[in-house]
């Protein structure tokens, strides 16, 4: 409990999310920049619903519930109401990539000044496992039985997505919760990106054992191979 | 005695958000509401301290709004028809966080597209649109004066009782220019941060959810006080009309010329549809007297009437959903209706 950053709120440790689930470690990274940074007065962070939620009570600083798939619509409203807040967006693939791409692709392409974190598990984790934009072809979900077909669309490439319309001195990477230590390097960037008044996503790659039905050796293996679907790496350094 | 002006509504909805200290717009453009984001855009080009986003969507407006009041800015945004409908989801999270929220709503004919400028259409929408009970404050101004100063209460009712505050109008109000000498108010409101660590809006219990929206119904329920009717005529009426809005207007002017001719005809016009002024209208409506609902719209002002107060006498309606009521038609109507 010691090791914890003083970011986060020890009240509510241990956290509600399932055991083995990747979201802790990337809330932890955040939280262990926030504090690295000195950052804890200007940080803000909007949470999106899905399992994303369940970080409501974990950090010391400034956050808050919005809607599915509308957290950088109103982190942005936030942003643009107070330009010296740190505004991070906290969303699953479903919630960026599905519902909320409008505004996501929005805000990249007007290079809006915000630090988005999407936690990408391939499923709708909360509501119990149904097929999302990143759910890889022929990976079984709830809503894709027999697998993904390439009729039901490719798996969906957000960081290379955003590159192609933002802007050039945004600041795009993949990340995973396998590499904590270059994942906080990632989200460092993207705050000080953020800061130099820039658009900044980090995409996180994150198991879910609990939906993908794997025991603990499998889920390392899953979450190694994810890595050949989606490449790891800054986009556009 | 103030200088005539020559203004829209929708000039008149700027000057009024302006003038009480709001500093931040979010829109998308929509007819008969478009005016607002750009005269709201030319005034930020000579004020540096005002500032706006046109967003990709009504979607992204609204939840803008949440954003800058979380942050502690007076923002607002403005829309009609199937943008008040886009709008909901954002109203909503206002609703339950208790975000200073304002929208001008100016209505438009629908279902769907429809046309573009005259409607009571949005009635219930707006009172009770999202999931959830509808903890809104509503303005129905009659007229441009009263358009000027009901936006400036949806200001200062939002941040004062923290429910999210509309003024709903239509585009006759708001595209229309007309002589004025407006009465300007130029006491600017203050706003604070609200965002704070760990704000909840997702609860794990049952119960958890109902303990907290006791607390903001038993709120609104205080704020029952701001309710107010225009009555107009009531004393010795035999006939009491009920309707808001531009459409009360039109029914204004049928009555002056029905009372030359002797007929006892009283208008009772909700200024605020939420909170709904019961108590004022059960006074008046609770006598026998004939009531007449008059609306742009299928009985939407009755329905939240009749939902709220008993009306003892005969009712009849005049519905003429989507469409222009001139004082003529009223006229007419009322002629017909009308038994001493």
């Amino acid at each position: 409990m010691n090791n914890l950053p003083s970011t986060i709120n020890e009240k509510n440790i241990p956290h509600s999310f399932c055991p083995g689930c990747g979201h802790p470690i990337a809330l932890h990274a955040i939280a262990s920049v926030i504090e690295k940074m000195a950052l804890g007065k200007e940080a803000v962070v909007g949470l999106d619903i899905g399992c994303s939620l369940l970080a409501w009570n974990l950090y010391n600083f400034d956050s808050f519930h919005t809607h599915h798939g509308r957290t950088v619509s109103t982190m942005l409203g936030f942003k643009r109401a107070n330009p010296k807040s740190l505004a991070i967006v906290y969303q699953g693939d479903g919630g960026a990539y599905a519902i909320g791409l409008q505004s996501l692709l929005t805000s990249a392409h007007r290079d809006d000044p915000l630090t988005v974190i999407i936690i990408n598990n391939t499923l709708y984790a909360m509501t119990g496992g149904q097929m999302s934009p990143t759910t890889v072809l022929g990976e079984k979900t709830s809503t894709t039985p027999r697998g993904r077909n390439i009729r039901q669309g490719p798996k969906f490439l957000g960081p290379e997505t955003i590159k192609e319309l933002a802007s050039e001195r945004a600041y795009i990477a993949r990340g995973s919760v396998e590499n904590p230590i270059e994942l906080e390097t990632m989200i460092r960037k993207a705050l000080e990106r953020q800061r130099a008044g820039h658009f900044a996503f980090v995409e996180v790659l994150s198991p879910c054992p609990v939906n993908w039905k794997t025991a603990a050796h499998e889920t390392f293996e899953r979450l190694n191979e994810l890595k050949t679907e989606y490449r790891l790496g800054e986009l556009n350094e | 005695m103030s200088e005539v002006i020559n203004i829209t509504g929708n000039e008149l909805v700027v000057q009024a958000a302006a003038d009480i200290g709001a500093c931040l717009m979010f829109g998308y453009p929509i007819t008969p509401s478009t005016e607002i984001l750009e005269n709201w855009v030319n005034l930020c080009q000579a004020n540096k301290d005002l500032d706006y986003l046109q967003t990709e969507d009504e979607i992204a407006a609204g939840f803008g709004v949440c954003g800058a009041t979380l942050a502690g800015k007076i923002a607002f945004t403005a829309s009609a028809g199937p943008g008040n409908v886009l709008l909901q989801d954002s109203i909503s999270m206002a609703e339950s966080m208790r975000l200073p929220f304002v929208a001008i709503i100016a209505q438009r004919g629908g279902p769907s597209s429809g046309t573009v400028i005259y409607s009571q259409q949005e009635t219930i929408l707006t009172v009770h649109g999202g999931n959830g009970e509808g903890l809104r404050i509503v303005y129905a101004p009659g007229d441009p004066q009263e358009l000027y100063e009901m936006t400036q209460a949806a200001f200062v009712s939002a941040w004062k009782y923290r429910f999210p505050a509309f003024v709903l109008t239509d585009g006759y109000l708001c595209k229309t220019k007309q002589n004025l000498a407006l009465r300007r108010n130029l006491k600017k409101i203050s706003a604070v941060k609200i965002a704070k660590p760990n704000m909840r809006n997702c609860f794990s219990m049952e119960e958890e959810l109902f303990e907290k929206l006791q607390i903001d119904l038993k709120d609104f329920e205080k704020i029952s006080f701001m309710s107010q009717a225009e009555e107009d005529g009531v004393k010795d009426a035999n006939l009491v009309v009920v309707a808001y809005g531009t459409v009360a207007a039109s029914v204004k002017e049928a009555l002056i010329k029905l009372r030359e001719e002797g007929l006892k005809i009283a208008l009772l016009r909700p200024k605020t549809l939420s909170p709904f002024p019961s108590a004022q209208l059960s006074r008046i409506l609770s006598k026998g007297k004939k009531v007449i609902f008059v609306e742009s719209a299928q009985g939407q002002l009755e329905l939240l009437t009749r939902a709220k107060i008993n009306i003892t006498g005969e009712i009849n309606r005049y519905n003429r959903p989507a469409m222009g009521i001139t004082p003529e038609e009223v006229e007419d109507f009322l002629k017909k209706e009308y038994r001493e």
